[in-house]
């Protein structure tokens, strides 16, 4: 037993407090947008758009109006544009409370890598090294192991860095992790996980 | 001041050299300067370097000058919906400078506002800030980043006066404004040429003094993701 895509954003959906301006990234933090509830949330998307509304009825799609997936999107009423160097300008800045964001690797001491694999993935790093480097909070929304069962939850990220010690919380399908000094915290486990399984699944250091 | 030309190939004339520098607005498919790119092929420039957040789709956007081999350097944040851009990066055909999507916006609004380089936190400790200087402020690492001036700006706007004034319209903006900025030259592209006194001042998005020479067109405007959420019936 452990959390499916939709218990993970869902878990991650408890991280946003009333009020907050949140960046979500691709694949599941996307979902995250689905369980926020009645929590008063305005979302970002970094290609110049603050309160993104949800996927438009068929026929009603806008070539003009997508976010930073190129899915077409719909505004709400409180709907905000700008230009990228303003979009980047509150992301640096520090005015987004929290990026929900996917990762390859993260490390104990806070390092991410998601954007390349060398020889094989390249794609970009798109807005993420601006976010994990700008934002108040960054939280790492991924699968525990690689699909041969090896941990992505390392000692050191092996992939190229898309952010230097930028995590501040792990949300896998196996439970909840917090960078802390000298290691990572266990915060909970994922329904049906002990935590002995967890720390069997976790190469990085955990400290109690 | 005669800013308006009849077709993208007449607002391009006297505008293009082997080797040089363009700055492109748009983001993924959307806000591209469609007309101006097909025209850009058309006359055959190479060995062009493009500052644009994408590359275009294999038959779309900056994609067609891939395929003709007219760009040499992309300076861009993220291709990943490109074949043909992946298969020449990888066999060494095509220069390829990766930039955060922040610092090349930043780049280019800073190019286009006389400051020829500035400190970020982003990409500190990574590959990004190899080579860079690292200055240290109150206890924080940042890198200098370069301005980016460009020969010529091509741009995308919803509407646009004939002084130049322009607005866009939604998501469509993106690197459109930034990338005006920082061309010696700009040419925008818009899908309405309205009477000057008819744009609302206080609604001007990037005011006339960035841009150069206008041509209105029509835009295919494909859509790159089509996603779309079912009716609740009642």
């Amino acid at each position: 037993m452990a959390w499916d895509r939709n218990q993970m954003a869902a878990r991650a959906a408890q991280e946003l407090e009333d009020g907050m301006y949140v960046n979500l990234g691709i694949g599941i933090p996307t979902l995250v947008a689905n369980y926020v509830g009645d929590k008063d949330i305005t979302l970002q998307s970094e290609n110049g758009m603050l309160g993104m509304g949800p996927f438009p009825y068929e026929g009603e799609e806008d070539p003009d109006l997508i976010n930073a997936g190129k899915q077409t999107i719909t505004e709400l009423d409180r709907t905000a544009y700008f230009d990228s160097a303003t979009s980047f300008g509150m992301i640096r800045g520090g005015k987004i409370a929290a990026a929900i964001l996917g990762a390859m690797e993260v490390a104990e001491n806070g390092d991410l890598a998601n954007w390349m694999i060398p020889g094989k993935l390249v794609k970009g790093m798109g807005g993420a090294m601006d976010l994990v480097a700008g934002v108040g909070r960054v939280i790492v929304v991924m699968d525990h192991t690689n699909k041969a069962g090896e941990s992505k939850v390392l000692r050191e990220c092996t992939l190229p860095l898309t952010g230097k010690g930028v995590v501040d919380r792990i949300i896998t399908n196996l439970g909840v992790l917090d960078v802390v000094p000298g290691g990572l915290r266990i915060v909970e486990c994922a329904d049906g996980v002990t935590e002995q399984e967890l720390r069997a699944a976790t190469e990085a250091t955990i400290v109690s | 001041m005669k800013k308006v030309y009849a077709t993208a190939a007449e607002a391009l004339e006297g505008l293009l050299h082997d080797g040089m520098i363009i700055a492109a607005g748009g983001f993924g498919l959307c806000g591209i300067p469609e007309l101006l790119i097909a025209a850009i092929r058309d006359a055959g420039t190479r060995d062009l370097t493009v500052a644009s957040n994408n590359c275009g789709v294999d038959d779309f956007g900056l994609g067609i000058l891939l395929q003709t081999r007219q760009i040499r350097k992309m300076i861009s944040s993220y291709v990943g919906e490109n074949a043909e851009f992946m298969r020449q990066y990888l066999s060494g055909e095509l220069e390829l400078e990766f930039n955060p999507q922040g610092t090349l916006a930043e780049r280019m609004r800073a190019g286009g506002s006389g400051i020829p380089g500035f400190y970020t936190k982003t990409g500190v400790g990574t590959v990004i800030a190899e080579g860079k200087e690292v200055k240290n402020f109150d206890g924080q690492d940042y890198i200098l980043e370069r301005g980016i001036v460009a020969d010529l700006s091509i741009v995308k706007a919803w509407k646009a006066d004939d002084t130049g004034n322009l607005v866009f319209r939604k998501t469509a903006r993106n690197f459109n404004p930034p990338a005006a900025m920082c061309g010696k030259v700009c040419v925008a592209e818009v899908e309405e040429i309205v009477p000057r006194g008819s744009l609302d001042p206080d609604g001007i998005h990037l005011p006339g003094i960035y841009v150069h020479r206008i041509v209105q067109g029509q835009h295919e405007k494909r859509i790159e993701q089509r996603t779309v959420r079912k009716r609740e019936t009642a």
